[in-house]
């Protein structure tokens, strides 16, 4: 007890004294707190729309102005013909072409229908789909208004209709930053903790202290329990400036659920994800190594995990390596957490998933590392 | 220039020697190219939803068994109550709920009307609504199929085309996008990392005082990585034409012309982090928090620059890789040639001799 008390002192005066690193530990988590959330919006606004009128017509101007005040699109410009409207989208300066084709009134009047041509840069996929099913809402929406003007509704329906009331729980103004600050806080948390600590024991490899320590009595579990405990501090601490500075006062948040749990469900997390971290200490030799590895791994965890797309939609070997990710997990039980106010009963799967993870990385590192080289 | 060589074939040992790292500069750009081609998509498929049906009669029956027919959903069970809604949404797996009302065949048949509850798990708000907009839509074609006549007068007919990407796929929006982070990493981080070593190891002072030219030195040490990023550039163009299908319509020595550029300013960016540090950790955290993730937000493949609010859309402007990207769709997907990007280009120009006059001045001989 007394040598890792010992051992303790020592990594954290190596960690304060090291004046470079504390800013980059402590400030740049919280700022990127600050900034990815506003960034890391995924709604479809915006969509810079071109519009080649042939018709000038009253009907023309109406649509393109109901289309503008609908706050999805913005007018881009006019242009004289398509390939001039086109030439917009390959400058990026248009993601939509509409064409309104010569004799469009005339001919929606007297013919009773009538074509549009629409041409969307599907480059991103999503924005081309959603804003294409904007688009066509707010044309039926404007085909009903003409309809209007010519033929008096009725005032029953004499069609069956079904009303659908929509509801959205936990989030009701549909506020994209209550989804993505807790995942991107496990995102930060995990990032800081897992690198600093691969690199920790590779450091005192490569720099050879690491012999002094083996030619000492102390125990290899003293050392490993020595160099996790720090982080494992300094992760809460991060943690909790997150969730209850930013999150809290930046944007609001405030956890529905038990804050005990959630620091229960934290603990146990970063001790996995600080024995993993060990663990590909152990197998580096140097810090480039431990940092290309713990890179090539953290980036896998990421993408994987369900921060910015959903594990159910990826195929069935995919949501097999989503399963074998701790960061699956924490970002999943934050959310729940935070956001729906889940209990105990609603996460002890994920307890005990963690708690296998914990388990395997620790002893795993503590086996791997040798005190004779 | 024969020393050059030599100092240059020494750094070509250290990468290759170490097989670890060699691991992630590889691997990475592959791992990247099947995890976003085949793992990651918008698409939202196979939610698990709940149904909550009170009036089980033939309407309700017919419109559960048209949302189970939907490849979107997956019917998770059947509920009775609305406090058993909670609970599924608190266990986290169920996304959307559907209630019935009581008596809803008879509502439909004799009032012509009836009414459907759509309940949506917003903690995740875009999944949300594409759910409820799924839902709907399958419950309007169910009503639609009620309708006997369907003659609609003043129909507007819109006939939309999908340019560049007819089957909406996502690889052509995230490939450029891989390929700029990349090469960003292997640039920034590497480069940087494997100075500042020597730097810490001590052996710095031993290049700095041989007759060897202190520059030629530091220079020798980005030639591998500017090899190696090229190896990597054809690796993912490779993949990502035979494996994922991506169209290739421009001119591809153009394409390596503009990426050796983008290449040349992140090795002035790690030339110039490698500089300001002196410890490997403070270097790699400096390349990974400062560039890494900042090349991941703002090059505009993940998050849409224009969602953004104005102080960050004019910050994503000095990130060298939203140049790249927009240089890379251009080339790559819509097939333009030199005269559509000499702007981005110049710009690109410009950020790389201004980081390689500040890495130059900052350079010093002697060690502290």
């Amino acid at each position: 007890m007394r040598t890792l008390k010992f051992l303790l002192q020592k990594e954290f005066k190596q960690i304060f004294r090291n004046k470079a690193l504390l800013p980059l530990i402590f400030v740049m988590p919280l700022i990127q707190l600050l900034i990815m959330p506003l960034a890391a919006d995924y709604e479809v606004k915006n969509v810079d729309i071109a519009v080649v009128d042939h018709d000038h017509s009253d009907y023309s101007r109406k649509l393109v102005s109901k289309i503008i005040s609908s706050g999805y699109f913005r007018l881009a410009g006019y242009g004289s013909s398509y390939p001039d409207a086109f030439k917009q989208i390959e400058k990026d300066k248009a993601d939509l072409v509409l064409e309104i084709p010569q004799g469009f009134e005339r001919n929606l009047v007297r013919e009773n229908s009538q074509k549009l041509f629409i041409a969307v840069n599907a480059i991103n996929g999503t924005k081309a789909n959603l804003g294409g099913a904007y688009l066509s809402r707010i044309l039926i929406d404007y085909n009903n208004d003409i309809r209007m003007e010519w033929f008096h509704p009725q005032r029953f329906s004499t069609n069956p209709t079904i009303e659908i009331v929509s509801s959205n729980w936990y989030n009701p103004f549909l506020n994209y930053s209550f989804f993505m600050v807790p995942g991107i806080l496990a995102v930060l948390v995990t990032m800081i903790c897992a690198y600093m600590c691969s690199l920790n024991i590779v450091k005192e490899k490569e720099i050879g202290t690491i012999e002094q320590i083996n030619v000492t009595p102390i125990k290899k579990y003293h050392f490993i329990l020595g160099k996790l405990i720090p982080f494992w501090v300094i992760g809460m601490f991060v943690f909790s400036v997150g969730l209850f500075v930013i999150a809290r006062l930046v944007y609001g948040i405030v956890p529905l659920g038990s804050i005990v749990l959630l620091y229960g469900f934290l603990a146990l997390y970063l001790v996995a994800l600080l024995g993993f971290g060990l663990l590909l200490s152990t197998y580096s030799d140097t810090q480039q190594q431990a940092m290309s590895v713990a890179f090539f791994f953290m980036m896998i965890f990421l993408l994987m995990s369900g921060l910015f797309t959903s594990v159910d939609s990826m195929p069935g070997w995919a949501k097999v390596i989503a399963k074998c990710n701790p960061v699956t997990y924490f970002i999943e039980v934050m959310r729940m957490i935070i956001l729906k106010g889940s209990r105990f009963s609603d996460i002890k799967y994920h307890f005990l998933v963690m708690i296998a993870f914990a388990l395997t990385f620790n002893i795993w590192a503590v086996l791997n590392y040798k005190k004779t080289s | 220039m024969k020393q050059f060589l030599i100092f240059v074939k020494k750094e070509f040992y250290h990468v290759f020697r170490d097989r670890k790292t060699l691991l992630m500069l590889f691997g990475l750009p592959i791992a990247q190219i099947v995890l976003f081609g085949f793992a990651l998509t918008n698409e939202i498929k196979n939610s698990k939803i709940v149904i909550c049906d009170y009036a089980k009669d033939a309407a309700s029956q017919q419109i559960i068994g048209r949302l189970a027919a939907s490849t979107n959903f997956e019917i998770e069970r059947s509920l009775l109550n609305h406090q058993q809604i909670e609970e599924a949404f608190r266990q986290g797996k169920i996304k959307l709920a559907v209630v019935f009302p009581e008596n809803f065949n008879n509502d439909l048949q004799h009032f012509n009307k009836a009414q459907i509850e759509i309940i949506a798990d917003a903690s995740d708000p875009n999944t949300a609504s594409t759910l409820s907009n799924y839902a709907t839509s399958i419950i309007s074609s169910y009503q639609q199929s009620l309708v006997k006549s369907n003659l609609v007068p003043l129909q507007i007919v819109p006939e939309v085309r999908m340019l560049y990407n007819p089957e909406l796929k996502g690889a052509t929006n995230f490939v450029p996008g891989v390929m700029a982070l990349v090469l960003m990493l292997v640039c920034v981080l590497m480069t940087s990392v494997s100075i500042v070593r020597e730097k810490e190891n001590g052996t710095m002072e031993v290049l700095l005082v041989s007759p060897c030219n202190p520059f030629l030195v530091i220079i020798s040490k980005a030639v591998p990585y500017f090899v190696l990023s090229l190896v990597n550039l054809s690796v993912i163009l490779l993949l990502s034409v035979f494996l994922l299908d991506m169209p290739f319509n421009g001119s591809i020595l153009l394409l390596f012309a503009e990426s050796s550029l983008l290449i040349l300013t992140a090795l002035s960016l790690g030339l110039l982090i490698s500089n300001s540090t002196s410890s490997q950790q403070s270097a790699m955290l400096i390349s990974l928090m400062g560039m890494l993730i900042p090349t991941m937000l703002f090059t505009g493949f993940m998050f849409p620059i224009e969602n953004m609010p104005i102080p960050l859309q004019i910050i994503s402007n000095m990130v060298p890789a939203k140049w790249y990207y927009v240089i890379v769709k251009s080339i790559m997907i819509k097939g333009l040639g030199f005269s559509a990007i000499w702007k981005e280009t110049l710009i690109l120009f410009g950020m790389m001799c201004l980081l390689l006059a500040i890495s130059f001045k900052k350079f010093k001989i002697r060690l502290a």
